[in-house]
C-alpha cells in the first residue's frame, strides 16, 4: 500500500510537468462543466446587480423610455454576436464583422444616392453582408486558411473598400421610410431593433439547443476530425456559419445606418472587439464546442447596461472600454482560477 | 534543379522578387521614388513597423498572438512623453528607459496571464488592448503632449543622422541584427521554434513551452515600449489614439513575411521584408497618384494573398517530406 501511495504522490507532480502543451486547445472541459453550467446564472446575478446599482446611481435610469433607449446601444452588436457565437462554437473566429458593417453601409449609401427606395437600400446592405460572409467562408473552407488571419485580412479589405470608395466623404441622404429599421417602434416603447434582436435570439437559441444543426456545430467545435468521421460536412457547415455571420452583420449595418442616418468609412470602428467580448463573456469557449445562446444574450444585456449606466454617470467612453477589457479577462480567468484552486485543493486532500 | 525551385519557393526570395517588381512598377510612373536617398527614407519610415513585427514574430512563432502591441506602444509612448514634458532637464535616456521598462511590464502581464492561467492569448491581448489604451487615457486625462512641451533632446535623438541614416533606422538595424543572431544562435531563440513547431516534443527535449511563450511576450512588450518612445519622438506628439489599429499592420507584416500563424515557421529576414513590403506600398501609393484611402484595401488583399501562399507552402512542405522518405525505400532492394 505504501508503495502505491508514494507512486500516487509522485504521480501528480510528474503529470504536472508532463507534456500538456498549453496552446493545444483543451477540449476536455468536463471538470469545468459544473462551473460553465452555472455561468448563465452568474451572468444573471451580475445583470441584476448592475441593474440595481444603476437604478440607485441615477434617478433617470428606471424609466421605460430610458430603458428602451438603453437597448439601442447594444442590439446591433448583439445581433452580430448571436451569429458569431455559432462561428466561435465551431472553433473558428470572424474578426471582419465591423468591416462588413462598414462596407454594407457604404453600399447602402451608394444605392440610396442612386435614388432607390428604402427596401432596395436595405436589401443592398443585407446582400453585401451575405457576399462578405460568403467570401470569408470561401477563404476558410475552400482555401483552408486559418480564420483568424483570413478575417484580419478581410477586415482590412472590407473597411479598406469603404475608405477607398468614400475617402473622407460621407453619405447622408437616405430615402423616406429607411429610418424605420433603426429608429422605428413596433409597439409603444418596444423598438424595431430590440424586437428583431429578441426574435433572432429565440431563433438562434432554438437552432443551437434544439436542432441537429446546433449539435453539429458543437461537435465540429469539440473535434472537427471526429465530426468529419461521424459524417458531418464540416467545411460546408462552417461555410454557412460564416455566411450567416455576414448576413447578421449586414442586418446590423442596416439598423446602424438607419439609426445614424449617415455613413462614414469609420462607422462601427472597433466593434469587432466588443462583439467578440460579448460572445466570450457569454460563456462561449474561444476554443469552440462550449457555449449557449442564453449566455450570449445575458452578456449582451450586461455589457449594454454597464456601458449605458456608466454613460448616465458621465464616465468617458474609454473608461468603459477598460471595464469591458477587464471583464473579458476576468471572465475567462475565473474558470481557469477555479480549476487551479480546485486542483491545489485536491492535491492537499490527498496529502 | 530542385534546389533552384526550393530557393524560388523561399518566402524571402519571393518577397524580394515581389518588391523588385513593385519597385519597377513605381519607377515607371515616378522614377524619383527609386533613388538611394528615398529608399533610405522608406526604410526609416518603416523602422517602427519592423521592430514591432520582430517582437510579434517571436510571439506568433510560439503559437500565440499579441494584439496589444499598439496599445502598449501608446501607453509607453505617452508615459515617456509625459515624463519628458514634466521633467525636461532629465537626460533623454530616462524617458526611453521608462518607456522600455513599462512596455516590458505590460508584455510580462500578457505573458503571465497566458502562461500561468493558460488563457488563450487572443482573448487576453484583446482585453489588455482595451485596458492599456484606456490607461493611456487615465494617465494623460485625454490631453495631448505636443512638440513644444517636449525637450529638444527628446525630439532630436531618433533624427540624428549617423553615416547617412537617422538613428531611428540604425535602431531598427540593430534590432534586426540582434534578432537574427538571437533567434538563430541562442537557446531561448531556438526554443521559440521548438515550442511552436511541436510543443509536446519541446517538453520532451526539456524546453518549457510556457517560459518560451512568456519570454516572447516580454520581448514583444519591450520592443513595443521602445517603439512608444520612437513613435512619440518621431511624430512629435503623444495622444491616446496613437497608433490605433497598428497591431494589424504588425501582424500583417509577419504573415506577409512568411510567419505561420500556427507557429514554428518563420524567419527574421522574412519578417523584415514583409514589413518593408507594406512600407513600400504605403509610401508609394501617394507617389503614383493612388488615393491613400486605398491603402487599407491593398494591405487587406496582400494579407489574404500572403496567408494563401503560406497555407500552400506548409502543405507542399508535408509532401516533400513524404517524397524523401519514399525515395530511398523505392531505391533500396525490397
Amino acid at each position: 500500500m505504501t508503495s502505491l501511495d508514494t507512486a500516487a504522490s509522485l504521480g501528480p507532480s510528474k503529470t504536472a510537468k508532463a507534456p500538456v502543451p498549453r496552446r493545444i486547445p483543451d477540449r476536455g472541459g468536463s471538470r469545468l462543466k459544473s462551473v460553465l453550467a452555472s455561468w448563465e446564472f452568474l451572468l444573471l446575478l451580475l445583470f441584476i446587480a448592475i441593474f440595481t446599482a444603476n437604478s440607485f446611481a441615477s434617478p433617470y435610469f428606471l424609466d421605460v423610455w430610458n430603458l428602451s433607449d438603453a437597448t439601442f446601444n447594444f442590439t446591433e452588436k448583439a445581433i452580430v454576436a448571436l451569429a458569431l457565437a455559432f462561428v466561435i462554437l465551431s472553433g473558428e473566429i470572424d474578426i471582419s464583422v465591423a468591416g462588413i458593417i462598414a462596407l454594407a453601409s457604404t453600399a447602402m449609401g451608394a444605392v440610396a444616392l442612386a435614388g432607390q427606395p428604402a427596401p432596395v437600400v436595405a436589401l443592398a446592405g443585407l446582400g453585401v453582408g451575405l457576399a462578405c460572409g460568403a467570401f470569408n467562408g470561401f477563404l476558410v473552407t475552400v482555401l483552408q486558411l486559418p480564420s483568424i488571419v483570413a478575417t484580419i485580412g478581410t477586415m482590412s479589405l472590407f473597411r479598406g473598400l469603404a475608405y477607398g470608395f468614400l475617402g473622407d466623404g460621407a453619405y447622408t441622404e437616405y430615402p423616406d421610410g429607411f429610418d424605420t429599421f433603426g429608429q422605428g417602434y413596433v409597439w409603444e416603447w418596444l423598438s424595431f431593433e430590440f424586437t428583431a434582436f429578441l426574435v433572432l435570439a429565440i431563433l438562434a437559441g432554438v437552432v443551437l439547443h434544439g436542432t441537429t444543426v446546433g449539435r453539429k456545430v458543437r461537435a465540429v467545435g469539440f473535434n472537427p476530425e471526429a465530426a468529419r468521421f461521424s459524417g458531418i460536412r464540416v467545411a460546408r457547415l462552417k461555410f454557412w456559419l460564416f455566411v450567416a455571420t455576414g448576413l447578421a452583420a449586414g442586418l446590423a449595418s442596416v439598423m446602424l445606418t438607419s439609426r445614424l442616418g449617415s455613413t462614414r468609412p469609420s462607422i462601427a470602428g472597433g466593434w469587432e472587439l466588443e462583439i467578440v467580448t460579448m460572445v466570450v463573456l457569454g460563456g462561449v469557449s474561444i476554443n469552440g464546442g462550449v457555449g449557449s445562446i442564453p449566455g450570449v444574450v445575458l452578456a449582451a444585456f450586461v455589457m449594454g447596461l454597464v456601458t449605458f449606466g456608466l454613460g448616465l454617470l458621465n464616465v468617458p467612453g474609454i473608461i468603459m472600454s477598460i471595464v469591458t477589457g477587464a471583464m473579458l479577462i476576468a471572465v475567462i480567468a475565473l474558470p481557469a482560477l477555479v480549476k487551479r484552486v480546485s486542483a491545489v485543493r485536491a492535491k492537499g486532500a490527498r496529502r | 534543379m530542385s534546389e533552384i525551385r526550393s530557393l524560388l519557393k523561399a518566402r524571402e526570395v519571393l518577397l524580394l522578387l515581389a518588391g523588385a517588381v513593385l519597385l519597377a512598377l513605381i519607377a515607371s510612373r515616378a522614377p524619383n521614388f527609386v533613388t538611394g536617398a528615398n529608399l533610405g527614407n522608406v526604410f526609416t519610415d518603416t523602422s517602427i513597423l519592423i521592430i514591432l513585427a520582430i517582437g510579434q514574430g517571436a510571439v506568433i512563432l510560439t503559437r500565440s498572438i499579441d494584439l496589444s502591441v499598439a496599445a502598449n506602444l501608446a501607453l509607453s509612448g505617452m508615459a515617456a512623453a509625459m515624463i519628458d514634458a514634466t521633467y525636461p532637464d532629465l537626460p533623454v535616456i530616462v524617458p526611453i528607459l521608462a518607456a522600455c521598462g513599462l512596455g516590458l511590464v505590460l508584455g510580462a502581464i500578457n505573458g503571465t496571464l497566458v502562461r500561468a492561467l493558460g488563457l488563450p492569448s487572443i482573448v487576453v491581448t484583446l482585453g489588455t488592448l482595451t485596458i492599456y489604451r484606456g490607461l493611456a487615457f487615465v494617465l494623460s486625462g485625454g490631453a495631448w503632449v505636443n512638440s513644444f512641451q517636449m525637450s529638444p533632446d527628446f525630439l532630436a535623438l531618433p533624427r540624428t543622422v549617423v553615416f547617412g541614416l537617422p538613428l531611428l533606422a540604425w535602431t531598427a538595424i540593430l534590432v534586426i541584427v540582434l534578432a537574427i543572431l538571437g533567434f538563430r544562435y541562442t537557446a531561448a531563440g531556438r526554443a521559440l521554434f521548438a515550442v511552436g513547431g511541436n510543443p509536446v516534443a519541446a517538453v520532451y527535449a526539456g524546453i518549457d513551452p510556457g517560459r518560451a511563450m512568456f519570454r516572447a511576450f516580454c520581448l514583444s512588450g519591450l520592443l513595443a515600449g521602445l517603439c512608444g518612445y520612437l513613435w512619440v519622438s518621431r511624430f512629435a506628439v503623444a495622444y491616446v489614439d496613437l497608433a490605433a489599429g497598428f497591431e494589424l499592420d504588425v501582424i500583417a507584416a509577419c504573415v506577409i513575411g512568411g510567419v505561420s500563424i500556427a507557429g514554428g515557421i518563420g524567419s527574421v529576414p522574412g519578417i523584415v521584408l514583409g514589413a518593408l513590403f507594406l512600407g513600400l506600398i504605403k509610401n508609394a501609393l501617394p507617389v503614383v497618384g493612388i488615393s491613400p484611402f486605398w491603402q487599407m484595401t491593398i494591405s487587406g488583399a496582400v494579407i489574404i494573398a500572403a496567408v494563401t501562399l503560406n497555407a500552400r507552402a506548409e502543405k507542399s512542405r508535408g509532401r516533400v517530406i513524404l517524397k524523401r522518405i519514399d525515395a530511398p525505400t523505392t531505391g533500396a532492394p525490397a
